[in-house]
């Protein structure tokens, strides 16, 4: 269970030390690594599948005074994206020898895999802290891969807001410490409920303040602007990467708020839920806004990883086991499909020479009609049209939030959304591919191949499989959904019989 | 003055200090307003084992009470990721500085940022 966190920590080193000499060595010591965390992933979601709920102490201290890993539904599915996604990103990296321009790619990019899968096994507070930090320090690098003017000037602002992102984390982790007395997640959850009245102010501060951590993470408005700058000028194969950074946030809340702060936890029960739902429209509403009126297709495509977490928000904010299993599998869609829409971005911009990928005619380029099919598969995906997953997965979300509250305002938002995503994705890829306007495309780049059409169409594979087996994953994000809103279940199995 | 009334009102002036500087608009300032805010972190932190003093955070057979452990620990932990990201963060804004010719956070290098000059 170890092995999802030691494999990219022995491998970030390792290739390292060797990158200097033999470059292919490195490359395909990162390369074996994907295929293996791949494969572990694989073993513990299967291993996932009773329902049990793993523990892992480091160090073989007892659960509540050491660290311990807990592998439940949720957080093998998310090994499993999380490898998926690395092995597609890192495809398209070494394909268009984006690695190579500038030094150590491979070991950040190790090194941000194991920041995300630790933030994703780990059990206690702290220690997703500590993740979180990881995977922020190596993203950081792999932001600012490449080097140039606007990839600075964006970098100073993400890595400034995120700065204070940790530090208002760490404001709320020595809340929740003072007011418990303990770090591990499970234990924490037991303690909140055991709380005295007086304490209960408190612990809404430091619910609401974890949530708006979160949050950050997860660039929901109001604390979505530092992404679609960052995301539009970091290397396409990063962002591929970054389209899963922000279902961290996600994740993170979906993991915390049923654990910490759930039916048992008196005043402060669902703290952050009133303010997510609303928060979450808004996202939706700019991001779908975003991606109408782009005017290149990366910064289309980080608006739509905007939007989409809204679509995902959404549907979280119900806290319900139907909806919230239509959000993870929504989750699992949308990172995917931003993953897909950042590569075809490059794919275009590659072809494209001084016209990049801006959403304005240009002259014929390389593979056209090849290119405009992958991008039409990507926008189908993004918008939620058949025959693709986002279909289901809206589908799955729409029919889950029926039930709630004001469903009303929520379907004619992801609907409008919608609608305006299609129209939004249709203008650029018209101007991009039907329209030609004379003139010469100024320096060509060397004549681009057809192997960085790999990794999108990967991407895209990945969809079509992910749509095709819906009947399994719903099922599985389903009963991960019913585990997750079982916090008590969950720790007995960290803690023991106490 | 007691000692919690020193630790909260240290915690809060360095907080207001932080804040104010970080939000300003030129990148040397913003550094040192993340600086601040961390050490007003840290000492929060610390200060979430409540303040205990002349107590060993160690056990020992001949004393009944302790200091919390654990928050010292922490602090350990977030002192030494905040220093590696000070300097990151340092070395990121004279690198941007260099390259754009600008110390703004946003970039601009125009004329009516000059107000902020010092």
């Amino acid at each position: 269970m170890i092995a999802p966190v030691a494999i990219p920590a022995l491998a970030a080193p390792l290739a390292l030390l060797v990158m200097r000499r033999r470059r292919w060595l490195g490359v395909s010591i990162s390369v074996a690594a994907s295929l293996m965390l791949l494969g572990t992933a694989l073993l513990l979601l299967d291993a996932s599948r009773d329902g049990s709920v793993r523990t892992y102490a480091l160090g073989d201290w007892p659960a509540p005074f050491g660290i311990v890993l807990v592998l439940d539904r949720l957080s093998a599915l998310m090994l499993v994206l999380a490898a998926a996604l690395s092995l597609i990103a890192l495809c398209h990296a070494v394909a268009t020898g984006t690695d190579r321009a500038g030094w150590h790619f491979h070991p950040l990019f190790q090194f941000q895999l194991l920041g995300l899968n630790g933030a994703f096994l780990t059990g206690d507070l702290f220690n997703l802290f500590v993740f979180f930090e990881v995977l922020l320090i190596a993203s950081y690098g792999l932001m600012l891969h490449g080097q140039g003017r606007a990839r600075l000037k964006a970098g100073v602002q993400y890595v400034v807001v995120n700065i204070i992102g940790s530090s208002l984390f760490l404001i709320a982790l020595g809340l929740l410490y003072a007011l418990t007395g303990t770090l591990n997640m499970a234990d924490m959850g037991l303690r909140v409920a055991a709380l005295g009245p007086d304490d209960q102010g408190l612990l809404r501060v430091a619910a609401l303040l974890l949530v708006s951590v979160f949050a950050l993470k997860a660039a929901l408005v109001p604390l979505h602007l530092w992404l679609p700058r960052t995301y539009a000028v970091s290397t396409p194969a990063v962002a591929a990467l970054f389209a899963l950074m922000t279902k961290v946030g996600v994740y993170s809340m979906i993991r915390v708020v049923p654990q910490i702060f759930g039916d048992g936890a008196g005043a402060a029960a669902w703290a952050p839920a009133p303010y997510l739902l609303p928060a979450a429209i808004v996202t939706a509403l700019i991001g779908f806004a975003g991606v109408f009126v782009a005017r290149s297709l990366s910064e289309q495509a980080a608006f739509a990883v905007v939007g989409s977490t809204g679509t995902l928000m959404i549907a979280v904010a119900a806290w319900q086991v139907d909806s919230l299993g239509a959000a993870l599998y929504y989750l699992v869609h949308s990172t995917l499909t931003g993953a897909a829409l950042f590569l075809v971005a490059d794919v275009v911009a590659r072809r494209r020479g001084s016209f990049r990928d801006r959403t304005s005619p240009g002259p014929a380029f390389a593979q056209q009609p090849l290119v405009g099919l992958i991008f039409m598969g990507a926008a189908i995906a993004a918008t939620g049209l058949p025959p693709l997953s986002g279909f289901i997965g809206k589908l799955l979300v729409l029919q889950a939030i029926a039930g709630t509250p004001d469903w009303g305002w929520q379907w004619a938002v992801i609907l409008a959304t919608t609608l305006a995503g299609v129209i939004g994705f249709a203008r650029a890829g018209s101007a991009i591919f039907w329209k030609e306007s004379a003139g010469t495309a100024g320096a060509m780049a060397a004549a681009p191949e057809r192997t960085d059409l790999v990794a999108p169409m990967l991407a895209l594979a990945a969809l079509a499989a992910l749509a095709a087996a819906a009947a399994p994953v719903t099922a599985f994000t389903g009963a991960a959904a019913a585990q997750l809103l079982d916090p008590a279940t969950t720790a007995r199995a960290v803690l023991g019989d106490r | 003055m007691t000692l919690e009334f020193l630790m909260a009102s240290a915690i809060g002036i360095l907080v207001a200090g932080g804040i104010y500087l970080s939000l300003r608009a030129r990148t040397f300032q913003v550094v040192l307003g993340l600086t601040l805010f961390s050490y007003a972190v840290n000492l929060f932190l610390f200060a979430s084992g409540r303040l205990i003093v002349g107590r060993p955070p160690i056990w020992s057979r001949s004393v009944s009470d302790y200091a919390d452990p654990l928050p010292q620990a922490l602090v350990l932990t977030a002192i030494v990721i905040t220093f590696g990201m000070t300097a990151f963060v340092v070395v990121l804004s004279l690198r941007s500085f260099l390259e754009t010719g600008s110390d703004q956070v946003d970039g601009d290098n125009t004329a009516n940022h000059s107000d902020v000059a010092p």
